[in-house]
């Protein structure tokens, strides 16, 4: 599983992918959070991310995809799939090797923000003056909507094998799983306490509770389970495939 | 015996790809496996590398049942596709390196210079897969096939698309292998199983129709002969011929009525009498030895006139 994972990391980094993915998010969230006039944090009385924990998933919604159509996509248009599933490895060792890989390529996407982090800590007056409880949770939220957008990203790419199409389920996807309940939950019909349920099978409800620093043993279970449910069901469909 | 295939079937839809096949393949044995195009042959390889699942029956590899030990099955093979997928944008050198972790062999580095040495890839080990010819990803994929010395090879087709001398050096190569391998092959290049098999098997349909080793297969040749007959009319009644002494079976090649019969006996005048008789015009008719070609027709053509 780890030569498999390892093998992902290289071909990113050596193949430009990688360095698109950190070279677009970082200079996306930089415009918009010093740059454009409506969004820098100049035009803001406090010295705060919440500006990056804004755009990041909209951002991730796009990229994130676009990473991961290859996955498995490409393999089977390439026929590689048939070279993994001959080797000693597990189709569960083959979808996790490939996920935490998408994962790390993610963090390493995400790191170079902090370089924005220690801007605006100089920033503050008095310097420092952050809050630095939600600013970690944020994050902590961010890498948790990233692995359920990854973990959608390889079970889209799981079932085509063009990466196109594959990279327009995956944003679909993403996109429904974070943005479109919150939308449902707001129409007059869903009453009572129908419209909170309907708000918390999305992410968008849970990524925003964890960004307030308030660590819920809930949220993290809710990731946790999505998570686990689009990898069981990429292992499902390539399992299928194999017969 | 370290393959041994137990009435193994697939299939797909209402097609039966593979029908109840079963044959062995010994240690030390090359077993050259035939057939048509679609005859069932990369399936049945597929199945034992534990890549589809049979619909019923089994193969044990290495004593390790496909059903109950895929891991230990895959980790006894070495594979070679028939397409030989194979990574395009990795070195050469960092995919051996690559297949050889996922394999988890100690001493990685000497076993990948063997390997590279073995199948000839020297000069072309610091190069992008998807920039070599035909040739040399076929060694490559030669070469991840034997990275982890496993005892049972399946290979699929390895000499497809190879120049002269490509081919003469896989040939010789897989056979080397052979001495302390279990070597299945497929091809459909007759010379190339007659040259290297000990054993074939040939199958059409998805069913063995022949099992024999090569002196078996040298011993039905030279007892049989072939005479290659060509009429104007297009579809002679064949029935006519039915009661010439010796004469076994008639198949068609191309524009030609190939007449196999027992050596021994000159079916060549009692064609033309024939012929003549139901004033069938011969317009070229020739003898011939029987070849591993002539075999093959025999077993795996339908069409079967007497």
């Amino acid at each position: 599983m780890f030569s498999l994972l390892q093998k992902e990391i290289f071909t990113f980094f050596s193949s430009l992918i990688g360095y698109i993915v950190m070279g677009v998010f970082i200079a996306s969230i930089g415009l918009f959070m010093w740059v454009f006039s409506d969004t820098s944090v100049f035009s803001y009385p406090f010295a705060s991310l919440d500006q990056l924990f804004s755009i990041a998933p909209l951002v991730f919604l796009f990229l994130i995809p676009a990473v991961t159509m290859s996955s498995f996509a490409d393999e089977k248009a390439r026929g590689t799939m048939e070279f993994l599933f001959t080797r000693p490895l597990t189709t569960v060792q083959i979808v996790l090797g490939k996920y935490l890989a998408n994962v790390i390529l993610v963090i390493f996407a995400l790191l170079p923000t902090l370089i924005y982090y220690f801007s605006i800590y100089q920033l503050g007056s008095p310097q420092g003056n952050l809050d630095n409880g939600a600013i970690a949770g944020s994050y902590l939220g961010l890498f948790f909507l990233a692995s359920v957008f990854v973990a959608i990203g390889l079970f889209a790419s799981s079932i085509s094998d063009n990466q196109i199409v594959a990279f327009i389920m995956a944003a679909f996807l993403c996109f429904f799983f974070h943005w479109a309940f919150t939308y449902v939950s707001r129409i007059p019909i869903f009453s009572g306490n129908l419209d909170l349920f309907i708000q918390k099978l999305g992410i968008n409800f849970h990524y925003s509770s964890i960004s307030k620093g308030l660590l819920d043993s809930r949220d993290i279970l809710y990731f946790i389970s999505v998570i686990s449910v689009f990898l069981f069901g990429t292992y499902q469909v390539l399992e299928s495939q194999k017969s | 015996m370290s393959v041994i295939v137990q009435s193994l079937s697939k299939q797909y839809g209402v097609q039966r790809a593979v029908d109840g096949l079963s044959f062995e393949a010994r240690k030390g044995e090359i077993l050259g496996f035939l057939g048509p195009n679609g005859a069932g042959k990369t399936t049945t390889m597929k199945m034992i590398c534990c890549y589809t699942s049979p619909t019923e029956g089994t193969a044990i590899v290495n004593g390790y049942d496909i059903h109950n030990a895929p891991l230990k099955v895959k980790n006894s093979i070495g594979y070679l596709p028939e397409h030989n997928p194979l990574y395009e944008d990795m070195y050469v050198r960092e995919y051996l390196q690559f297949v050889a972790s996922i394999h988890r062999l100690h001493r990685r580095k000497d076993r990948i210079q063997e390997v590279i040495e073995l199948t000839g890839l020297a000069k072309e080990q610091h190069k992008i897969i998807g920039t070599l010819s035909k040739g040399y990803r076929q060694r490559i994929g030669l070469a991840q096939a034997i990275i982890h010395d496993p005892d049972v090879l399946i290979l699929d087709e390895p000499t497809s698309g190879l120049d002269m001398n490509q081919l003469v050096d896989i040939r010789s190569l897989i056979k080397s292998l052979g001495h302390e391998k279990t070597v299945i092959f497929s091809s459909h290049i007759m010379q190339e199983v007659q040259a290297i098999c000990d054993r074939v098997v040939i199958i059409n349909n998805g069913v063995k129709v022949a099992d024999a080793t090569m002196e078996e297969l040298s011993r039905i040749m030279d007892e049989n002969d072939a005479v290659l007959v060509q009429f104007t009319e297009k579809r002679p009644e064949l029935n006519i011929f039915k009661d010439i002494h010796g004469l076994t079976e008639i198949t068609t090649e191309g524009h030609y009525f190939v007449f196999h019969h027992r050596k021994g006996n000159d079916i060549r005048p009692d064609i033309f009498r024939k012929a003549a008789a139901h004033h069938y015009i011969i317009i070229e008719m020739r003898e011939r030895k029987a070849s591993m070609e002539d075999i093959f027709r025999q077993v795996t053509q339908k069409k079967h006139y007497v």
